[in-house]
């Protein structure tokens, strides 16, 4: 007891008042993580590990120990653990942005050699192998072409699903909706190619086209769409609907004119993000679409190609000029997915509820 | 245009919980009749009853009858959408459509209804805007979205809104709840004006506010909580206000509850 009364003046006197206290200097946080770095590389150096992620590793727990200790000591426990988890906040930013700036920067870099406009306007017609020069015009169609015949099929039966979920549903049905929904999230692609392959192309008996593989990649839109539309529903207040239906206007006037124009933002992003899903699919492609060397305008009939699978093709290939030309793609369908979700995003701000003056 | 609503046996239910019992009152045209009662006795529980507005909420059921002059709104061949037509209905919140301008808001309810000529819903706009004394704020900025507008204008746009499809019967739940005292008077002024033209049924938990614009009050209570809310008592609001007949009204008027 008389110790704690002794102890409490010396702490006190380390502050100049009750309210305000020790703090490290603003600069503090980026002056650790520079330190740390460098201790990480040279201790990698001295020990002598080649591996680049080992030293990060050490950086990464230099940093959040060395924020800890420095805290503890100059500003107090309570601020040390403030600081300890937003440091840890960083170094999951960090430990997620590394990989993903190392993917683009390897893509980018060895993709660049290949694309030109050549590239990107010719076929794999009368390539060889190991020959340089073709391009992925026929892949990149095939793609559009796939991709686009998927969210027609998938965009309307998934949007009119999450309206009756959210603005019909609450029964015995819904739930069970709901249920098989979650359930066909989990489907994995090359299930959804082999299901088609039995029904479509096995039982009714026809060849590989890129319908069928889009009516694979539809059943993998589909769930995906139901889901972030149905969560973009819920957002919209009730009382709009209610201020709707007083007026007199009917349950499905209210939900084509109030309710989907104000939460059509949000639709149009999830839309995005699906499509965005499954334009990278290769399983159900490689079953459905079979892959050609040659331009086919026609996703009904006969083989066509697509991105991903042409990214694999020519991985397997292996000649130099084959890797070449993988990575250009690879490059081609990133770019095209990164196209895709700007146009989403900015549908989705011009079509947004304005909120300005 | 106005119509008188005469309410008999009228009970609301949610699921299994009975909100309100056995109300009956008559609410007289071009006239303001306002309810007042504490939280939970099912005013607004019985204000939406009288647009059909009540069956929207999931498990909600009416038992009753709500005479609209010599119709009966809740007759066998009843289309809740033509009720909500004829008794517009105003909300606690203003919640005018955030996708849509200040035109398109107020031109809501007859463009989604029908189709209107451009000149004839330039014509109604203005005319409602003018009817919610809106039109000098807005005149300029028709096409500006109505989530702009300051609460009371977005409430008074709300009222636009809603006589803009010539309904016979107002209802108002709490409209000036969420507004400062300005926009208050401004909303209580423009009542006043509707009632020659509507019958105005407006629920408020401001006594003074009762007392300001109502030709009549009704005042709701509920024995304890979970029972049911009834109507107690039903008069000119002046002796409501002065010499009410029962106990219970005049010991929630003047503030001696419970």
């Amino acid at each position: 007891m008389s110790h704690a009364i002794q102890e409490r003046p010396v702490t006190v006197a380390s502050r100049p008042g009750s309210l305000s206290h020790a703090r490290l200097p603003r600069w503090t946080p980026a002056a650790i993580a520079a330190g740390s770095i460098a201790a990480g590389i040279g201790i990698g150096l001295a020990a002598g590990w080649h591996s680049k992620i080992q030293w990060g590793m050490i950086a990464a727990l230099l940093f959040v120990l060395i924020t800890y200790g420095l805290t503890t000591k100059v500003e107090g426990s309570r601020q040390a653990k403030d600081r300890v988890a937003t440091s840890l906040v960083w170094v999951c930013f960090v430990l997620a942005v590394v990989p993903l700036l190392s993917l683009a920067w390897v893509t980018i870099s060895k993709g660049m050699s290949v694309l030109d406009g050549y590239f990107l306007t010719h076929s794999m017609n009368g390539v060889l192998d190991a020959e340089a020069g073709g391009g992925v015009y026929h892949a990149l169609l095939g793609t559009i072409e796939q991709v686009g015949i998927a969210t027609l099929i998938a965009a309307p039966i998934g949007l009119l699903t999450a309206v009756y979920l959210v603005e019909y549903g609450g029964g015995k049905l819904a739930q069970a909706v709901t249920f098989f929904v979650d359930v066909m999230t989990g489907i994995p692609s090359i299930v959804a190619g082999l299901f088609v392959l039995a029904t479509w192309n096995l039982m009714l008996g026809f060849g590989p086209s890129g319908f069928a593989g889009a009516m694979a990649l539809s059943i993998l839109m589909m769930p995906v769409v139901v889901r972030s539309t149905e969560e973009m529903l819920k957002l919209v207040p009730n009382e709009l609907r209610e201020a709707s239906l007083a007026l007199g206007i009917p349950k499905w006037r209210t939900i084509l004119k109030v309710v989907l124009p104000t939460a059509i933002g949000g639709i149009t992003t999830g839309v995005m993000l699906a499509v965005a899903r499954i334009t990278g699919e290769t399983a159900p492609v490689l079953l459905l679409v079979f892959g050609t060397k040659l331009i086919n305008p026609n996703p009904f009939e006969g083989a066509q190609s697509s991105l991903p699978l042409y990214v694999y093709e020519q991985f397997a290939v292996g000649t130099d000029a084959a890797m070449a030309r993988a990575w250009g793609a690879a490059l081609v369908l990133i770019a095209f997915v990164m196209i895709l979700n700007l146009v989403a995003r900015g549908i989705a701000r011009w079509k947004a509820p304005k909120t300005a003056r | 245009m106005a119509k008188r609503i005469d309410v008999s046996g009228l009970s609301a239910y949610y699921g299994a919980h009975k909100a309100i019992d056995d109300i009956s009152m008559t609410v007289e045209p071009r006239s303001v009749t306002a309810f007042i009662g504490p939280s939970g006795c099912g005013k607004s529980t019985f204000l939406r009853t009288l647009n059909r507005m009540h069956e929207v909420t999931p498990g909600g059921r009416v038992e009753g009858k709500v005479m609209l002059d010599d119709e009966n709104l809740y007759g066998t061949n009843v289309d809740p959408v033509a009720v909500r037509r004829t008794v517009g209905m105003v909300f606690q919140r203003p919640n005018p459509f955030p996708t849509m301008s200040i035109f398109d808001n107020v031109a809501a309810g007859l463009r989604l209804n029908g189709k209107y000529k451009k000149a004839e819903l330039n014509d109604i706009v203005e005319r409602s805007l003018k009817g919610a004394n809106l039109w000098n704020e807005v005149k300029d900025r028709l096409n500006k979205p109505g989530s702009g507008l300051s609460g009371g204008q977005q409430q008074r746009l709300c009222i636009a809104r809603a006589i803009a499809v010539e309904p016979d019967v107002l209802l108002m739940d709490e409209p000036c709840s969420a507004l400062d005292p300005i926009s208050t008077l401004a909303i209580e002024d423009l009542i006043g004006e509707l009632k020659e033209r509507f019958t105005i049924v407006i629920v408020t938990h401001n006594m003074q506010q009762a007392a300001r614009v109502s030709d009549r009050t009704a005042f709701f209570n509920l024995a304890a909580v979970g029972q049911p809310g009834k109507l107690i008592e039903l008069d000119d609001t002046e002796r409501i206000f002065s010499n009410p007949s029962v106990q219970a009204t005049e010991d929630y008027i003047s503030g001696r509850f419970g």
